[in-house]
């Protein structure tokens, strides 16, 4: 196995908070990564260093032999890395399909294109891969509706078919099943799992839900005011002493 | 019906409309050539910038300045080259193009209220500065117009005759008379020359909206921040948008001067430039027809109230006792002639709070009222989702 994502020695200071205190982290190609850690840790901070939101105050991040620090959110995604944000993030004037074929062409034409005089309605391929996508999500009955009257769960799936429609080499979910209902939240995992097997992506998860945390992960690190106090896989996480006092003080996970 | 087809309808209804303007528009007082090539040529303007405010949501105070320019670079094109229109318009289109790619370039840095005033800005100094250190280019108060001794290359003008603008020989002030149960109408070249622009433009613009790259440009109004993490710089798509509006504006402003071949400072004034911003909303932003009705309605209330005066008035309402008629007149002179701003600024008031999507939106809640009794299927759900095809 190859490793894919390489953070280290990361640093990031808002103020007075230190907010990624030297955070190691490596990722090996076609693994589920999990981040879990307690509230303010510093996971969704970290994820913002990889997409090119925040530049860390010190340390690299290589994403595939090439580092990541000072490149354009932009030239990120282009690379192969694409993001579910905490909160939806969709073009929420624009119908279902319109936000998953967006998506679709920056992945073929490349961050600009001048495409202003062919019409959209000739875009057979790039409408039956952002179907696909859809489907995939279990929304294809949606296509038409405008994005910003979903339910947040339905935002949130939509996004993941935004990311899923691109291919991406590295999908970052920052807590993909947040306020779903129990179904929706073992539809995601079965989704994560197949797109797994099927496609070959690799995934960083951050997520509160155990019970997804430990049906995906191939591996995990635990994040704790803005340090990584461990790292191993998931049978050994869930005994750790160090964890549990850094979870609840001291409860079972 | 799908969208292809309706587009194609919509733009042979449009066309039809447009080019029988003269006999649509004689019983409104208002097919008479001057103001008919305004009506064209305002339209052009509005829809170039509808493709920036109504697609991005950029809101550039500033496009008359393009305007501005388009003119004079078209006179200057009449005084050096020929009074043939062609390159004069080809010549305003390009300037156009280059003053908004540098303006766009640099106001696009911000967004928001930032880049309104920043657009605001650089068309007041376009203003000021045709009326200062350019005077050799602009001929500062006076204006720049064609004279006897300007070279003129390409065609040696008629001895001591001021010459016309024209289209290959076709003069753009001739205009064939006719009457009709009692109008007379007017069919002029300029506006017919006018008229094809436009729906050129018109379709044009349509082309835009359904392509992928209107697409992108509705994405950066709906979420910059998702079309960065989703691979696509939103900077050339801002810019491009910009510059094809200024072009547009460049495009108009040298239909101006074709018609007319003058051009003065003027034309670049902030309240030029607000002008069509209460044009694309008044119509109704971001659709396809709001911009051209939002253009005809103001150019036409600008030229009926404001021709309106005090003693029209009076005659109206001689029927009143003199008290009577001279307290009326009073109250309504506030809201013509010269007044007719106020008039402007009611209407936009009321189009705004009520009808928030303009004209466009007024004309699909009349349609909703027709089409919801006669079909109520289950399946409309979706079809109404999709925005309307009279946009
Ligand atoms: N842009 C920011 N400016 C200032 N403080 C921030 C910023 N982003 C996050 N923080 C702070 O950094 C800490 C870590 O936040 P975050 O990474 O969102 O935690 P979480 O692990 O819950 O995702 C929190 O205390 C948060 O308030
Ligand atoms: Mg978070």
């Amino acid at each position: 196995m190859t490793p894919i994502l390489e953070v280290q020695s990361v640093n990031k200071r808002f103020g007075g908070l230190k907010a990624l205190d030297d955070v190691n982290l490596t990722v090996m190609e076609g693994t589920v990564h999990a981040i879990i850690g307690p509230n303010g840790a510093g996971k969704s901070t970290l994820l913002n260093c990889f997409v090119g939101r925040l530049v860390p105050d010190t340390g690299t991040v290589t994403f595939a032999g090439q580092s990541l620090i000072g490149k354009k959110p932009h030239e990120i995604n282009q690379a192969g890395v694409s993001r579910v944000f905490q909160t939806p993030e969709i073009f929420e004037d624009l119908t279902v399909l319109e936000n998953v074929m967006i998506p679709a062409l920056a992945q073929r034409d490349g961050a600009f294109r001048l495409h202003g005089w062919h019409p959209l309605s000739r875009e057979a391929e790039i409408r039956d891969k952002a179907e696909r996508a859809l489907a995939d999500v279990a929304m294809a009955d949606r296509r038409n509706m405008p994005s910003g009257s979903l339910s947040r769960g339905d935002k949130r799936r939509l996004e993941m078919a935004m990311c899923l429609v691109q291919e991406p080499r590295l999908l970052l979910l920052d807590e993909p099943t947040a306020g779903m209902a129990r179904a929706d939240t073992n539809a995601t995992i079965d989704l994560l799992k197949r797109i797994g097997s099927e496609r070959n992506i690799t995934k960083v998860v951050i997520e509160h839900d155990m019970h997804v945390v430990f049906s995906l992960a191939d591996r995990i690190s635990v994040l704790a005011q803005g340090h990584v106090i461990v790292e191993d896989a998931p049978e050994n996480i869930k005994g750790n002493a160090k964890v549990q006092e850094a979870y609840l003080g001291g409860a079972h996970l | 019906m799908n969208t292809k087809t309706s587009d194609t309808l919509l733009l042979i209804v449009f066309s039809i409309a447009v080019l029988a303007g003269p006999v649509i528009l004689a019983p409104f007082g208002a097919g008479y050539p001057d103001l008919l090539q305004k009506f064209a040529i305002y339209g052009i303007f509005a829809i170039g910038f509808n493709i920036l405010f109504g697609l991005t949501g950029y809101l550039s105070f500033g496009h008359a300045a393009f305007l501005g320019v388009g003119s004079y670079a078209a006179v200057w094109m009449f005084k050096l080259l020929s009074m043939n229109i062609i390159p004069a318009v080809i010549f305003s289109v390009i300037v156009a193009g280059l003053f908004s790619l540098v303006i766009g370039f640099i106001s696009l840095r911000r967004s928001g209220i930032y880049f309104s005033i920043l657009t605001l800005a650089f068309a007041q100094m376009c203003y000021n500065l045709a009326y200062s250190v350019l005077t050799p280019i602009t001929n500062g108060e006076t204006g720049l117009q064609i004279t006897l001794s300007d070279p003129r290359i390409l065609d040696a003008a008629a001895e001591g005759q001021a010459p016309a603008s024209n289209l290959f020989g076709l003069d753009m002030i001739s205009t064939w008379e006719t009457s009709l149960a009692g109008m007379t109408l007017q069919f002029n070249m300029g506006f017919y020359v006018c008229a094809l622009i436009l729906i050129l433009s018109f379709w044009i613009s349509m082309r835009l909206f359904r392509s992928p790259f209107g697409m992108m440009l509705k994405a950066v109004k709906s979420n910059q921040n998702r079309m960065s993490y989703t691979g696509l710089d939103t900077k050339p798509y801002t810019l491009a948008a910009f510059v094809i509006s200024g072009m547009f504006a460049g495009l108009a402003g040298g239909l101006l001067a074709a018609m007319d071949p003058l051009a003065g400072a003027e034309r670049m004034q902030w309240t030029a430039s607000g002008e069509v911003v209460l044009m694309t909303i008044l119509g109704g932003a971001g659709t396809l027809l709001g911009p051209v009705l939002g253009a005809g309605l103001i150019k036409y209330f600008e030229n009926i109230f404001s021709a309106i005066n005090d003693s029209t008035l009076h005659g109206v309402f001689a029927f009143l006792p003199d008290g009577l008629n001279n307290a009326v007149s009073a109250v309504l002179g506030l809201f013509v002639g010269e007044g007719w701003h106020l008039t402007l600024g009611l209407i936009f008031m009321l189009i705004v709070t009520f009808l928030p999507g303009g004209l466009i939106e007024g004309a699909q809640r009349i349609g909703r009222l027709f089409t919801s009794r006669s079909k109520a299927d289950p399946q409309s759900g979706e079809a109404q989702s999709r925005p309307a095809p009279a946009e």
